[in-house]
Order: C-alpha cells, then structure tokens, then sequence
C-alpha cells in the first residue's frame, strides 16, 4: 500500500478515534477482569493508538518499517512489562488484538469504499498482535535465564566450614555448566578466605558422567596448583563404578566416605594447633 | 626491557611479578634468580604471581625451571597467589608445575620456607604473623 | 565468520614485546566484549600461545582481532597469519607433548582446548593461519 493510503487509514483511525477507542477499551477491560484498571488500559491505549497514528503518518506500510520504530518499542515495552507481571500470552496480546473490535464496529456503519482500508487495518494489527506475542516470549525468555542463573548461585553455597576450610555440599544433577560454576566459585572463596583446604560433598548427587567427573578432578588439580588441597567426600558406591568404569583416572585425590571425615582429615593436616580436641575426638 | 626486581629477606630472596612477561624477561628474571641464589646463599625464593594475568606454556616453564634450578643450588621455591582463572586455564591446558610447591599467599608461602633455625630473620617475622588471629 | 572492519584491529607480530602487546589487546577486547573472567584468561592464554608460535615458528606475522556478535552474544575473534613454513604434519603437531621447537608442546593442542573455536589452515611452504574465538555466556 502507498504512502498515500498509509495517511488515509491514519485519518481513518483519527476521524473515528471515539467509537475505535470504545469498542476496543470495553473488549479489552472485559479480557483482563482485575488485572488492570480500566484508566490504565485507557492510557496505555491512546498511547499505542497515537504511535499507530504517527507510524502511518510518517509513511509506515509494514511493522518492520523505520516509521513504526516507536510503536515497536512502546508495545515491546508493554510486552515486557507484562511478562515480568506474570500475564498470560494472552492477556499481553489483547490489548494489541481488540483493537479490531474498534476496527469491526466501525466497519458495520461504514460505507463500501472503506472496506479495502479496514481490511489494510486489521491485516496491520494482526501483525502488531504477533510482534506483541515475540516481544512477550523474548522477554519471558530472559527472565528464565536469568532465574536459570540465580538458580544455579543459590543451588552452589560454599560455605566455611572452619577456620582454614571451605566446603561446597553438591545436590541434585551436576551438569557441565554448574560444575563449572561450582569450580570456580570454589577457588575464588580459597582466596577470599585464605584456606588451604577445599571439601567437595557429593551425597546428594546421584549420577556423575565423564564431564562431570573431569570438571571434579579438574577443580582438585587446580587448587593444589594455587596451593589448596582438595577433598572429595560423600561418592556413592554408584558414582565409585562409574568412575572406575569410565576408567577416569583418580590417581592421588583425596577421598573420603562422609564431609564429617574429610573435615577431620582437613584439621588434621593443618595442625593440631588450630585444631580444637573435641573436634578430634582427643 | 622490563626487569623484575629480586628482594632479599633474611635467606630468602623475593620476587614479586608485577608486569605483563615477555618471554625474554622471563629468562632474565630466571637467570638473575640463579646468580643471586649462589650469591646470597638463599635457601628460599618465593615467587609471588598474584600480578600475572596468565600462565601461558613459556610462563610456566619458567616457574618449573627456577624451581629445579633452585633445588640443585639448595634451595626451595614457593609460588605464591595464583589467579583462580588462572589455575583452571593452567589446567586445560595441561600445565602441571612439576617440582614446583605453591602457596595461596605470600605468608603461607613464607611459612613453608621456614627454616628449622627459628634465630633467622623470617623466622621471626612469621612468628610475628603467626600471632595474628586466623 | 567474518571480521567486522569497524571493530578490527590489525598487530604486527615480529618482536617479544609485540607478543604482549597482542595478549594486552585481546584481553581488552575480551573484556569489552563480557566474556567471564575464567573464559577471557583462557582466550588471552591462547592468543599468547599461538602469537608466540608466530615470531618463533611462521618467523614472525600478524593477528587480526575483532569483535563479532551473534544475536544475544558477543565474541571475541583473532587471527593469525604468517607466511612461514607452515606444518608438515598437522595431526602431529596437534598432539601434546610435540613440539618441533624447545617448547611443552602444549602451543596448538592447549590453545584449541583453550577456546570455543579453533581452525587451522597450514601446509608445507604456504605459511599457517589460525583462528580462535570465544563468545560471552
């Protein structure tokens, strides 16, 4: 469509502004009962109608063009806003979509010739309805990766366990990436903490693969290269046959059956001196 | 050229790596640390890399030769404050350090070059730290 | 993959300093570029590794550094040319432990496991090319 039908569907939407604006208010406050009120749904209307108006104004045929720049991002905006809120695809696309109501009561006391710019109307905001719907996803996306990641923070405490001493109780599967995660974590507290002793306790993990176990050797070897010993406790007899299945090569790391004993081993190796008798059962 | 300064504390000689190495710095800093070593008479050298950024094949060569050097001159080398990013890289790429004792900073180091003589100096400055509370 | 001229920057590689020089730049660019701490030390530790093979194996060459990005990531790209004598046998010098120089032996094998991406492109009397990449998380 020319540019000069772009003006006429923008004078369209301006002349009739009243009775769109109406119809489409009503669908839209009857959709989202309770979400929102219905002044909010007014404003966030006249603002989506106005950057429509504009777009059309400046010559836009299709969403993707530079004129509905603004309307693109007003309505991902909104996209966004609502996916944080917890609306449903639904709930974030009708604002968009009942704009057709306004389009369709219009259409029912309209003349003939403006059914060929009606249809070009509805067409347009079926498009706008769609790019709500991606901008939503997008966005619901991004708030599951980042929840994925704070996820994976909180699921890897290390936590100090004595003075000289840090351990990190390992639950659930141990994927590559969280391995990774817990590895460096790990090494960074030695330093933070000044202890010599690291304890990985894997009770709660109940299957390792040959990646993980890697990533695990990969970690003791890494803090004896920084000057830290490193203990792995709580393998279970299944994780015992994979590793020596896998033939993973666990050579002269430290092992023990519970975090109990590797904590003893640990006051043990750092001197009697630091090391409180109860604690050694002396 | 940069050089890297060699300090002396008591009978351990000090050297803390503050700037990016090129390889040729690096071998200069390997054979100053064997002339001062017999000069001295060090029994220690402590090599702090907590400034180094990376530990690349020629680095870590490096700190394995000044090691063995070291040991043949009697005397023991602690390498001090490695990078976590740095340790876990050193370790995919499969370098290993052998012969070298690591330390996580530079007064555990200190402590592990310990003489048995407690009347030397060192001594008596790690006794000092040693009181703080841990 | 292409380099964006925009964002690349071309270092010339025939002394020791220009080594360092090109680990400084690389570390920058990683940076800029958000890779994790852990991913940029081991970018920067490869590009210190394969510019050192430069001057010494390909008698010295350049890299080309760049920044790339794909949708929500960003990486970071380098290139090394020289017009050496290139590799004989690839899957040797591919293999740990060999080295044809005074080396570990760790140069292209630790460089590859070192990074996201990796590809060679040598052969005898046609000089060596390498190129890494790493992309933020």
């Amino acid at each position: 469509m020319p540019a000069a039908d772009a003006a006429r569907l923008a004078a369209i939407l301006e002349d009739r502004t009243a009775d769109i604006s109406a119809a489409w208010l009503d669908r839209v406050v009857a959709e989202l009962q309770g979400r929102t009120t219905r002044a909010e749904a007014q404003r966030e209307q006249a603002e989506i109608l106005d950057a429509l108006v504009d777009g059309l104004k400046a010559g836009g045929e299709r969403v993707d063009a530079p004129a509905f720049d603004a309307l693109r991002g007003l309505l991902a905006e909104l996209s966004a806003a609502r996916a944080r809120l917890g609306f449903t695809p639904r709930e974030t696309a009708v604002g968009v979509f009942a704009l057709k109501e306004g389009l369709y009561a219009v259409a029912g006391e309209g003349d003939a010739a403006d059914v060929a710019d009606l249809t070009a109307l509805l067409r347009l905001v079926d498009d706008l309805g769609l790019f709500t719907f991606e901008s939503f996803a997008a966005a619901r996306e991004s708030i599951i990766s980042e929840q994925a990641e704070q996820l994976l923070e909180l699921s890897t405490p290390v936590v100090k366990l004595w003075e000289g001493v840090v351990a990190v109780p390992l639950v659930g599967t141990l994927d590559s990436a969280r391995t990774q995660v817990v590895m460096e974590k790990l090494l960074q507290t030695l330093v933070e903490t000044g202890s010599e002793h690291a304890i990985i306790d894997i009770t709660g993990v109940p299957a390792v693969d040959t990646q993980v176990a890697q990533h695990l050797l990969k970690t003791v070897v890494a803090a004896r290269l920084m000057g830290a010993e490193c203990t792995i406790s709580g393998i279970r007899p299944q994780i015992a046959q994979t590793i020596v299945a896998l033939g993973i090569e666990f050579g002269d790391i430290r092992t023990k059956a519970t975090l109990a004993d590797a904590l003893v081993a640990a006051l043990r190796s750092n001197g009697a001196a630091r090391t409180p008798a109860a604690v050694l059962g002396v | 050229m940069d050089t890297v300064p060699i300090l002396k504390l008591g009978s351990t000689l000090l050297v803390s790596i503050q700037v990016d190495l090129s390889d040729q710095t690096a071998l200069q800093l390997q054979e100053d640390l064997a002339e001062r070593i017999t000069q001295t008479g060090a029994r220690g050298v402590l090599i702090d890399i907590s400034g180094l950024e990376i530990v690349d094949s020629f680095i870590g060569r490096m700190l394995s030769s000044i090691a063995g050097i070291s040991r043949v001159l009697d005397a023991t080398t602690v390498v001090v404050g490695m990078r976590p990013a740095v340790a876990i890289t050193m370790v995919e790429l499969g370098l290993s350090l052998d012969g070298v004792r690591t330390a996580l900073d530079v007064e555990k180091g200190l402590r592990m070059l310990q003489p048995e003589d407690s009347e030397a100096p060192e001594a008596l400055l790690l006794g000092l730290a040693a009181a703080e509370p841990e | 993959m292409t380099a964006d001229p925009a964002t690349s920057q071309r270092l010339a590689i025939t002394t020791d300093g220009d080594v360092v020089r090109v680990r400084q730049a690389v570390r920058g660019l990683a940076q800029g570029a958000r890779l994790s701490l852990v991913d940029q030390t081991k970018l920067v530790t490869a590009a210190s590794e394969l510019a050192r093979n430069t001057l010494v194996y390909g008698g010295g060459g350049e890299a080309v550094l760049s920044v790339e990005a794909d949708g929500r990531r960003t990486g970071v790209r380098v290139e090394f040319r020289d017009d050496g004598p290139g590799i004989p046998d690839l899957d040797l010098a591919m293999t740990d432990g060999w080295t044809s120089g005074g080396g570990l032996g760790l140069g292209l094998s630790g460089a590859r496991r070192l990074v996201e991406h990796f590809e060679i492109d040598t052969g005898p009397g046609r000089g060596t090319r390498v190129v890494i990449a790493s992309w933020s998380r």
